[in-house]
């Protein structure tokens, strides 16, 4: 099972003055279960992308197939695919709100017909996957900090059992904490759920971190799709569309220019570590 | 005195409920000293909710004193009629570009603040061209903002801010919602402003690299002052600075990494030069 993207373009405002391809030729399968970083600069055509998975936007020309089904196909279901893939927008706790924390991640859930009893767990074990504790169920989400605020709009959206997470720039904002708490939930929620995450970033460094598989987008187009190393390995081409590798990818490189035996494609820190540690023993 | 100074600030609001009744007071801001100097490049760290953005607000009167006083460039800014006078002096830029922007063409933006001091109209456009040539936007001055990248909308909004010729910009968060060239374009222009045109900077950010050529950072937590010093020596802490939910930067923690493996290198180390000295590699 999985997406996939047969030639999608997508033009804003096709016809007039103001015409503009935000997607262009865009050929992409997206397998069950993976971790996928979406990267590029602002106005690459990232968001037009996630938009086109759940059908919010429709291709002007080529076709989008979820689990086989072209997905705007008169007949399709595309409310029951919103359920199924969800995505959690940035700064997603401006939309919060209920009177409680409970009520909000109830709603999704309830809007799908489900009947109360179900609709209750679902939000529990929404909650409980986002790692917020009980106290705070029946607080108002306005009384939170913003990674506990974040936490439960993310909630909102698992509560409706998504097979797929979408989430745009979940931890722009947050401390560094904060970041780390909510990306090691999401890995964690992968592994116990086996959905597909795709994570839309701007950073490199948690990109590297969590990812095994980085999509490049650049002027409405796939620029690399690979797994993170060979994509940082063009760390000169990302620099020209405005992204970079991870700082640790630099400071190996450096480390090799000044004689220090090391490979340099390495992309966390916990493997330039070693790669240190070996070349200062040989 | 300083450009910017506070005495024993603190700050409190007030919860209430539906009905308007007192649910309890929060003190964000606890008894804070800070003594900035002129041309000074400050950063001011801390977690969510720890106080930073409620201490900045108060150096641009957008925030008043509980108890305590706050002077900037000597003038106390809870005094009325110091108000546009500090204001002037300290201006600041926000997290989102698309909520301080509010001109139709850059060049109008940037001309807003001047205009509204009541500048003549001539000096104005002298201020509008300088301030966007500092920025490195001045071959955007006729375009409208609406198309500029986020890192361009934000160098158009520190713009309008020196185009007040203050003394002091206060810039809460300016790049947490940019892609890495625009942090990187964002920096370059805020480090340029104090290298060149000597305004005092005071960066919050939780970015650990950006940070680096600050000369003093200050670290908040629950509202007060929980650590003070050069990067080097608050880089230095690198599990104190994780108790307090923050971070250093990565060539920071992977010398710290090598440290702990045994690995006979200091701590604090905050550029990829330093660590090639370090480890005795280069040139000698």
């Amino acid at each position: 099972m999985s997406i996939i993207l047969d030639h999608v373009n997508y033009i804003y405002e096709a016809g007039t003055a103001m015409e503009y391809a935000a997607l262009k030729d865009v050929c992409l399968t997206i397998p069950d279960g993976q971790f996928i970083g979406l990267i590029g600069h602002t106005g690459s055509g990232k968001s037009t992308l996630v938009q086109h998975l759940n059908g919010l936007l429709a291709p002007t020309s080529g076709n989008v197939y979820y689990n086989g089904a072209d997905i705007h196909d008169s007949d399709y279901n595309r409310k029951e695919l919103r359920s199924k893939v969800g995505l959690v927008f940035q700064y997603p706790e401006h939309q919060l709100f209920e009177i409680d924390v409970f009520s909000d991640v109830c709603y999704g859930p309830k809007n799908l017909g489900l009947d109360k009893k179900e609709t209750e767990l679902r939000a529990y074990a929404a909650l409980k996957q986002v790692g917020l504790e009980d106290d705070f169920f029946y607080q108002s989400p306005f009384d939170l900090s913003g990674g506990q605020k974040r936490r439960v709009a993310i909630a909102g959206v698992l509560a409706m059992k998504p097979e797929v997470l979408i989430l745009d720039e979940p931890t722009a904002g947050l401390d560094p904490k904060g970041r780390d708490e909510i990306l090691d939930q999401i890995a964690k929620l992968r592994e116990e759920t086996g959905m597909t995450v795709i994570l839309v970033s701007h950073s490199m460094e948690d990109v590297a971190k969590y990812v095994d598989r980085i999509i490049v987008m650049n002027k409405g187009q796939v620029m690399f799709d690979d797994v993170p190393k060979e994509v940082f390995r063009h760390y000169k081409e990302l620099e020209e569309v405005g992204l970079a590798a991870p700082q640790v990818t630099y400071i190996m490189q450096a480390l090799k220019e000044n004689g220090l035996p090391v490979d340099t494609d390495i992309t966390t820190i916990e493997e330039a570590k070693t790669a240190i540690l070996q070349a200062l023993n040989r | 005195m300083g450009i910017i100074e506070t005495k024993d600030l603190v700050f409190e609001y007030i919860r209430r409920d539906e009905e308007g009744n007192v649910e309890g007071i929060t003190r964000a801001v606890d008894g804070v000293n800070l003594n900035v100097n002129q041309g000074d490049f400050i950063a001011i760290l801390g977690h969510n909710g720890s106080g930073k953005s409620t201490l900045a607000k108060h150096i641009n009167a957008i925030l008043y004193p509980t108890e305590g006083t706050v002077w900037v460039d000597g003038k106390d800014t809870s005094d009325d009629a110091n108000l546009w006078e500090v204001r002037q002096k300290a201006g600041m830029v926000f997290q989102n570009p698309d909520n301080q922007i509010i001109g139709q063409v850059v060049e109008e933006d940037v001309g807003f603040g001047p205009e509204n001091l009541g500048v003549p109209t001539e000096e104005i456009w002298e201020r509008v061209k300088e301030s966007l040539k500092a920025v490195g936007m001045y071959e955007f001055r006729k375009h409208s903002p609406n198309k500029l990248s986020g890192g361009q909308k934000q160098r158009v909004s520190i713009a309008g801010v020196i185009a007040m010729h203050p003394k002091c910009i206060v810039l809460d968060e300016p790049t947490a919602m940019l892609d890495p060239n625009g942090r990187k374009e964002v920096i370059r222009a805020t480090r340029a402003l104090n290298d060149v045109e000597e305004i005092t900077v005071i960066l919050i950010t939780h970015y650990m690299e950006e940070i680096i050529h600050a000369n003093k950072v200050f670290v908040m937590d629950k509202g007060k002052v929980a650590m003070e010093g050069t990067p080097k020596e608050i880089f230095s802490q690198v599990d104190k600075l994780k108790s307090l939910r923050l971070d250093v930067p990565q060539v920071t923690l992977l010398a710290h990494e090598l440290r702990k493996s045994g690995v006979a290198i200091p701590e604090g180390i905050l550029t990829r030069e330093e660590l090639v000295a370090a480890l005795g590699l280069g040139k000698r």
